[in-house]
């Protein structure tokens, strides 16, 4: 008997095609997509349905006069398509697209665990690098896709809502429509790169457990637990030292200007700290006795 | 120079000083007591003194005198004379009289008091050996301060020529105009006094020592009733006017020749930024070979936006030069503003900034200038009885989110403000220096006392008109009439981007909180007497010191990590592998095999056997046994602790290649619930490497035999399906070893039956199988070989027929409970 074994080659195994199409049809893949979709549609029914819609939505939409009192944040966010889809990133880049993020990379492999097909595919053999090196690839794809949806999605329902008028800030002024989208553009990719850390961290839990809730909820909570430790004062500058500390550094993204410090920070922290969290989900799992 | 001097923001913000109290830091070098200048002009004896002085590493060496804030102490500047003794320099802080543990009347920085205690540290130092003398009692020594150590800095350097350089933050330059601020141009009367301001300034000074309440506090008696005179009548008797002419940097500017580092603050309704202007362009004008830089920055008396690291460098980098003698810092320049920046949402206390720089420093009315042209018609607005409501700009005293809420929040209030709004500029505007509008006020009755507060402000796309940094600027007119008086109004300092298709809008209103109003109520008529108004530009350049230095190592540094680890991280794992030429044909061989769970339990121990090729081999043992453990093994899903597994003569290890010989099946089915049968085997082929190989689906799924519900999801199956399809993904492509742990759980008789029969025929075509199951008899019928484990260890190995050979009438079963003893429960089918 040969020991050749024919047609099989360990680079031809998992697919990122064939892994997008065991991920794309899960229940949880489309509840992601319709909540971003549906996240601005419920903004735009609470604006022109909500109570006080006429006072507020008028104020922004008209340009209110003199002693119209406090800052608007809906009353901008409904002056134009680009303000919604800012606003909508605002909201959501807190909460929403981080659980997502940690959804996407921390049920990715706990889930195969939990359907006993891990070890299926580990025995096909697909090498375990290999393996961690296509979940993680399709998972930052499945981030990517949210993101771009939920900015497309805001972008077209606030066109067709509030109409298309460009980037304004209360301080920073308006922007040209073609500047408008490059400052989206520039703020949806920031955003991106800051769910690198949940994302990573994520990957890593699921990884180290079998229960892809357990994975996602860790990433979760540990998310939370460093926004409160951003919050506690008495830390000082010890706070910049977390990974969430630049989660809101697009905000220098609206200025007329940008500043990229803290961009360029955050970035490069997201990325350093994804790649090492991978690494280590990569030794873990290299070394782990798949007994699921 | 930075916040610890804003005098009355620390004694309010004692939060904040709990915060950076908390900061390590070492204790000073040496504490004591220093006579300083006589107590008052009766009483002859000196004052005494508390100071802290900080030694560098290395001595002698130049000299640093820190002048604290309006109502801190030496301990306020504690953490600045730790950074600069670090930096190389012996570093004095000392607690002005009449604050802190120093004895004496507080008198504004008065010559003979103040000026002349600053005089008596400077002899304490020329006798010093750790400090370096030009020559016997003249120190090389600097003076720092922001504020009322500001003030200090300025005068000690007009009165002591041994002051060899100085750095005075957000002071003043005339203390008149500081608190009764005028804005006309030229400055006639007295201006509106600073009524707030002035109260929380004095209310800092009347802590005395032993909690007594007084209405003086540390104020000189002369202090205490100049001030009493101007909150009380409104009135600034020539007395109090020399009093503060005295005690004002203005009066000796023309002797300051030293290099002075000045800082104004752009968000400082206190000591606005026409102060530190007024500083600069006064010692230039009178030395003009004498060092001047001037920093417009983005914090101030009224917060504004944290800069205290940028600036203490700077400080530090001005001492460098000029007292230790070390190089100009590359590309130093003499003019630097700051360029903040708020964001649409959230009021991150951080603003963000860009430092922009010019080579010489222009004065308020900048390099150049631009005209906007405004429009709007005659407009009566209301001055209401009593002064309320007024208007909302600066909050004095509260700090931090006062400058960004007064941005927001400062709307100017109907009826009583007249706006004159250009059209949406066509260009972006950068606003650097203080513009100016020319107006006229009329009123239908005559009126001794007019008070106005004008500002330039910004509307944008929402309408509203926004007041950048919160700062208006007061005017106060006298006998104004029916016929209207022209009027040249100099506006706040500014450092703002206008974007185009923003406006600009005169704002001209009666109210302020902040100021002393005249009682009213009266109506004025204000109308624009010329439609430009006039806007100072700066031809600046970017400094971007926003990103400090070790950000781009840093960026360098990461991009090094990730690389590495993809690098080394995406290549599969190589030097696992090895090949035993004498199994080179058999499917599998497992030699020694052992395996803990925990930490003594050995699952499988010392396991070895071979599998011939072309044979049904049965892996029996009862649960327990560890057959399973032993099987994953051979997968490459666990590490043995010892022993080795091979595969036609390779070794195995996890994802090994030669285990692609191998079809399995191992603890029960896995499929993706979500999927159909026939997505899942599809999916299960695409993903196991085996592209140009016919994975024989039809054979496979007579196998499964699931008909229809092939293309069901698999979550719907029953757990006969899905065992019956895991069996068929096993045999996916036809490989040369079937290994199935347990294949007929879950399976009924004719099942059974028909896998015999499946199995049989597919060793006939000289592949093999491996079968492992507790159920005795089950693999009595299929297999030819049999390979018994009991306890994690190989207790029976050979052919069924050697294993019954002898013991004529008994099954398989009989032959394990002999081995094993009485004693052990075996299921039987």
């Amino acid at each position: 008997m040969s020991t050749k074994i024919p047609s099989y080659s360990p680079s031809a195994t998992l697919g990122i095609r064939v892994e997008f199409i065991r991920q794309i049809k899960r229940r949880r893949t489309l509840v992601a997509f319709l909540l971003v979709i549906a996240l601005p549609l419920i903004v735009v029914a609470a604006v022109t349905l909500g109570p006080s819609a006429d006072g507020n939505g008028g104020g922004g939409r008209g340009g209110g006069g003199f002693g119209d009192g406090g800052l608007d944040l809906i009353g901008l966010a409904t002056s134009g398509a680009w303000n919604f889809t800012l606003t909508m990133l605002l909201f959501s880049s807190g909460f929403l697209l981080i659980i997502i993020a940690a959804m996407f990379m921390g049920d990715t492999v706990a889930s195969e665990a939990s359907w006993s097909t891990l070890r299926y595919l580990l025995v096909a053999p697909v090498p375990r690098r290999h393996l961690l090196r296509t979940k993680a690839i399709v998972g930052l794809i499945l981030i990517a896709a949210v993101l771009i949806t939920l900015v497309v999605a805001s972008f077209l329902i606030g066109a067709l809502v509030f109409g298309t008028a460009p980037l304004t800030s209360p301080l920073g002024g308006a922007l040209e429509t073609g500047e408008s989208m490059q400052r989206i553009a520039l703020i949806t990719a920031y955003i991106g790169v800051t769910l690198l850390f949940p994302a990573g961290f994520a990957f890593l839990m699921s990884v180290l457990t079998d229960v892809p809730l357990g994975a996602v909820g860790v990433a979760v909570v540990t998310v939370i637990v460093f926004n409160i430790l951003a919050a506690l004062e008495p830390l000082g500058d010890l706070r910049r030292l977390l990974p969430t500390n630049y989660g809101d550094a697009w905000l220098a993204a609206l200025s007329p200007t940008i500043s990229w410090g803290d961009m360029v920070l955050g970035a490069t922290y997201n990325f350093v700290a994804f790649a090492a969290l991978v690494a280590i989900a990569i030794i873990r799992f290299d070394r782990k006795d798949i007994v699921s | 120079m930075r916040r610890f001097s804003s005098l009355v923001l620390a004694a309010i913000m004692a939060g904040a000083s709990v915060a950076w109290a908390t900061s390590a830091w070492a204790d000073p070098a040496e504490t004591l007591t220093l006579p300083g200048a006589p107590t008052s002009a009766l009483d002859r004896t000196p004052v005494q003194l508390e100071m802290d002085i900080y030694r560098p590493v290395q001595s002698p060496a130049p000299a640093v005198v820190l002048a604290h804030g309006f109502g801190g102490s030496k301990d306020a500047v504690a953490q600045e004379a730790q950074f600069l003794a670090g930096r190389g320099f012996v570093v004095v802080a000392y607690s002005a009289r009449g604050f802190g543990g120093s004895t004496g009347d507080i008198s504004m920085n008065a010559p003979e008091f103040e000026v002349a205690d600053a005089s008596k540290i400077i002899d304490y130092l020329g006798q010093q050996d750790y400090v370096i003398q030009e020559v016997a009692g003249d120190p090389v020594v600097g003076f720092a301060g922001g504020s009322y150590g500001g003030a200090l800095a300025l005068m000690i350097a007009g009165y002591d020529s041994r002051v060899d350089a100085i750095s005075a933050d957000i002071t003043w330059n005339d203390l008149e105009a500081a608190l009764f601020a005028q804005s006309t141009l030229p400055a006639k009367t007295t201006g509106v006094f600073k009524e707030l301001w002035s109260g929380l300034f004095f209310s800092a000074g009347l802590q005395t020592t032993d909690g007594q309440v007084t209405t003086c506090g540390r104020f000189t008696p002369t202090w205490c009733a100049a001030y009493s005179d101007a909150a009380a009548q409104g009135v600034l008797t020539p007395e109090s006017r020399a009093l503060m002419a005295a005690s004002s940097p203005k009066s000796i500017t023309a002797n300051i020749t030293v290099p002075t580092l000045l800082g104004g603050g752009q968000s400082d309704s206190l000591f606005p930024l026409q102060q530190a202007n007024a500083n600069a362009e006064q010692i230039i004008e009178a030395n003009p070979s004498t060092p001047v830089k001037v920093i417009w920055h983005g914090q101030g008396h009224d917060g504004g936006v944290d800069e205290s690291e940028r600036l203490r460098e700077k400080m530090a980098q001005w001492f460098d030069t000029y007292l230790s003698g070390a190089a100009p810092v590359a590309g130093a320049t003499d003019f630097e503003v700051s360029l903040t920046q708020g964001s649409a949402f959230g009021n991150r206390g951080q603003g963000t900034i860009e430092v922009l720089t010019a080579p010489r420093y222009p004065g308020i009315f900048g390099a150049a200038s631009n005209t906007i042209t405004l429009g709007g018609p005659k407009q009566d607005i209301l001055a209401p009885a009593g002064g309320v409501p007024a208007a909302l700009s600066s909050l004095p005293g509260t700090g931090g989110l006062a400058a960004l809420a007064g941005s927001l929040l400062s709307l100017p209030l109907p009826n009583q403000t007249a706006t004159f709004a250009s059209g949406p500029l066509v260009d972006p505007l950068r606003v650097v220096g203080a513009p100016r509008a020319l107006i006229t006020v009329a009123s239908a009755e005559p009126l001794a006392d007019v008070v106005l507060f004008a500002s330039v402000r910004v509307i944008g796309p929402t309408g509203q008109p926004l007041l950048p940094k919160g700062i208006v600027a007061p005017i106060r007119l006298t006998n104004i009439g029916p016929s209207p008086t022209t009027v040249k109004i100099q506006l706040p300092a500014l450092v703002l981007e206008v974007s185009a298709g923003e406006r600009l809008a005169l704002v001209v209103g009666t109210t302020d909180q902040a100021y002393r109003l005249p009682s009213g109520p009266a109506v004025y008529s204000i109308e624009l007497a010329d439609t430009e108004l006039t806007v100072p530009i700066v031809p600046l350049t970017s400094a971007n010191p926003t990103t400090p230095l070790w950000v781009t190592p840093l960026i360098g540094l990461g991009a090094v990590v990730v690389i590495a680890l993809a690098v080394i991280l995406l290549r599969p794992r190589r030097g696992l592998a090895s090949t035993r030429a004498d199994l080179l044909d058999v499917p599998i061989a497992v030699e020694g095999l052992t395996k803990n769970f925990g930490s003594r339990v050995k699952a499988v121990d010392n396991v070895t056997f071979r599998v011939p090729r072309g044979v049904v081999l049965g892996l029996l043992g009862p649960n327990g046994a560890g057959k399973t453990t032993t099987m994953r093994m051979v997968m490459g899903l666990i590490y043995p602790a010892s022993g080795n597994s091979f595969i036609f003569g390779q070794r195995v290890f996890p994802g090994a290649p030669t285990i692609a010989h191998i079809g399995s099946f191992i603890e029960g089915p896995g499929f993706l619930p979500h999927l159909s049968g026939r997505a899942n085997l599809d999916l299960y082929w695409r993903a196991s490497g085996r592209k140009h190989l016919d994975p024989h689906l039809a054979e496979i799924l007579e196998v499964a035999g699931l008909g229809s519900a092939i293309d069901r999801k698999v979550r719907t199956y029953s757990q006969g399906m899905r065992q019956r399809l895991g069996i068929a993904q096993a045999m996916l492509g036809l490989p040369d070893v079937l290994v199935l742990d347990e294949p007929t759980n879950g399976l009924d008789p004719p099942q059974i039956r028909e896998m015999r029969k499946v199995l049989k025929d597919y060793v006939a075509s000289g592949r093999t199988v491996v079968i492992s199951s507790h159920l005795l008899s089950e693999v009595e019928q299929t297999c030819s070989h049999v390979v018994v484990m009991h306890h994690g260890t190989v207790i029976a190995n050979g052919t069924v027929a050697e294993l019954l050979e002898g013991r004529t009438g008994l099954r398989l079963e009989d032959v394990f409970m002999e081995i094993v003893g009485e004693g052990h429960e075996v299921v039987t089918s």
